[in-house]
């Protein structure tokens, strides 16, 4: 495709940090971000990082892959609700299938999403695995 | 409220693999076909809808490049992009041209026309992602079946149908392109054999989606008030609504909602002055079986979650409550993206004439059609009547 690097560069807040908007006047949040509020119609509209943390809505499995993504096939993309009420389409990974239920929580982590030709940019962005749960050792006696 | 435009001619080729023909070819093909249907009336304008010929076909500028090959050098030639929209957004862009100009001043010469074939299937599948928005899209791999994959799957969990009653969607289209002598897929199919084709994202199958089809449909318009003499069954353009809706359905509170539908559908049946129930007959946009029947909820032809019921129940074939995509819809016509807005206008026309042949709607004299881009970015809401 020969694209050059600042489409990509100009993209790292959306994708690497999951920036959205919040609504300076009524609080509602976006992603992707937006200029003017849909539910209130301010132009106040602050960036904000999302939580990167969110429940499971429902997923499919790709199996007829866009040309650009054909080398993953086949992989799941499911419809996650983030804790701030949003909801983000997000390829998730680290599992198959048989692991995913409706309602189980996830967690945003950074991936290669795909490489523009074979010497152009790679590209890197969100994706979501099913939260890792852990239990620091010593975390009742610490601080 | 005034009557924007008539229709005096259509002509389409069948949708299908085209392998001869070139996108231009194609578009030529149904323009000629057109234009002899309305006795070759001199013509004003030309309005082309395609949704992606620079990247399938390696050509751009198509609506002066078409002027030219149809000798018609001098005429307004207006190219119009909105995606697999773009054939009934052209069309709309017709009307209001004849609306502001008139009789008297030549007729206006409406294309839609997509050549899909000339790359592969996971191209294609890459091209569709370009007309939805594209920071929500590409990284997260999703694909327009796998977005239907993800509605139907909700819709099942919601209202409770399983997928082998949503597809008979699928099976009513099938019935209906059994008489188009255009339609890419002009056989019957069962709903088994729907269930038995390949996955292509969980749970949509294969026989569930359009085909990659190549196509061109046109229509020729004039002033309501010249159509008589110039044709002796014109059809009418009673309304012509467009409406802009949430890009990404993930975005809309109610994810089950067509909000571009509901907006055009509204503003077409007040600014023709009609009822829902004063349709004879539907041309519904069914990306795939959910959508579909999606598409009859917001029309108000069911509840919301009841929809399927009304196409398990066979309301929605030819001779019952609300006949729907009598001449074969996205999956048994086909959905030539730029072309499909435009073959709707045709098959309606041939309802509206009486010239549907085994599948003509008894008493047609008012049909709604649908087109839209994505799943519900823009819709265009047409509703055509019997001439007097």
């Amino acid at each position: 495709m020969g694209m050059g690097v600042p489409r990509f560069w100009r993209e790292i807040p959306h994708k690497y940090r999951l920036m959205g908007s919040r609504c300076r006047r009524c609080g509602a949040v976006y992603h992707p971000r937006r200029p003017v509020c849909r539910r209130c119609g301010s132009r106040e509209l602050e960036d904000v990082p999302l939580s990167g943390r969110g429940r499971l809505l429902a997923f499919t499995v790709i199996r007829r892959a866009p040309s650009d993504l054909d080398e993953y096939k086949p992989y799941i993309v499911g419809l996650v609700e983030l804790e701030d009420g949003v909801r983000v389409l997000s390829q998730i990974v680290d599992c198959t299938p048989a692991d995913l239920k409706p309602g189980m929580e996830l967690e945003a982590t950074p991936r290669r999403i795909r490489a523009h030709g074979p010497a152009g940019v790679i590209e890197y962005g969100y994706k979501f695995r099913p939260a890792i749960k852990w239990e620091p050792e010593g975390a009742e006696e610490g601080s | 409220m005034r009557e924007p435009a008539a229709i005096i001619g259509v002509g389409c080729t069948r949708v299908g693999e085209h392998w001869e023909s070139s996108v231009l070819d194609l578009a030529v093909e149904a323009c000629l076909r057109a234009l002899e249907d309305a006795g070759n009336p001199p013509v004003r304008a030309l309005y082309v809808g395609n949704a992606a010929s620079e990247i399938l076909n390696e050509q751009g500028n198509l609506a002066a490049l078409l002027a030219d090959v149809l000798a018609l050098e001098g005429v307004k030639a207006v190219e119009v992009r909105a995606g697999d929209a773009s054939g009934a957004l052209a069309f709309h862009q017709a009307c209001l041209d004849v609306a502001a100009h008139g009789p008297g001043e030549g007729a206006v010469l409406a294309c839609g026309v997509e050549k899909m074939t000339d790359v592969l299937a996971p191209e294609v599948e890459r091209v569709g992602m370009l007309f939805e928005d594209a920071r929500c899209t590409f990284h997260s791999g999703i694909t327009i079946p796998g977005l239907c994959a993800l509605l139907t799957r909700l819709y099942m969990d919601a209202f409770g149908p399983s997928y082998e009653d949503i597809v008979l969607f699928a099976v009513n289209d099938h019935r209906n392109a059994v008489n188009n002598p255009c339609a890419q897929y002009p056989f019957p199919i069962k709903p088994e054999t729907i269930m038995g084709s390949p996955i292509v994202a969980d749970p949509i199958r294969l026989f569930d989606t359009p085909g990659i089809g190549d196509g061109a449909a046109a229509a020729v318009l004039c002033a309501p008030e010249e159509a008589p003499k110039l044709s002796d069954t014109p059809v009418v353009v009673r309304a012509s609504e467009v409406a802009s809706g949430r890009m990404n359905f993930c975005e809309r509170e109610d994810m089950f909602s067509i909000g571009s539908l509901r907006a055009a559908a509204k503003r077409a049946l007040e600014a023709a002055g009609v009822s829902i129930k004063d349709v004879s007959f539907f041309e519904v946009h069914n990306t795939t079986s959910v959508v579909g029947i999606l598409a009859l909820e917001e029309l108000g032809l069911a509840e919301r979650g009841e929809g399927w019921r009304l196409v398990k129940e066979e309301r929605i074939a030819i001779g019952a409550d609300w006949p729907v995509n009598t001449m074969g819809g996205l999956k048994g016509r086909g959905h030539p993206w730029g072309a499909t807005g435009l073959y709707q206008i045709v098959e309606a026309t041939w309802q509206l004439r009486g010239e549907a042949g085994k599948n003509q709607v008894e008493g047609a004299q008012v049909g709604l059609t649908h087109n839209m881009s994505g799943l519900g970015s823009l819709s265009c809401v047409h509703i055509l009547a019997r001439g007097r």
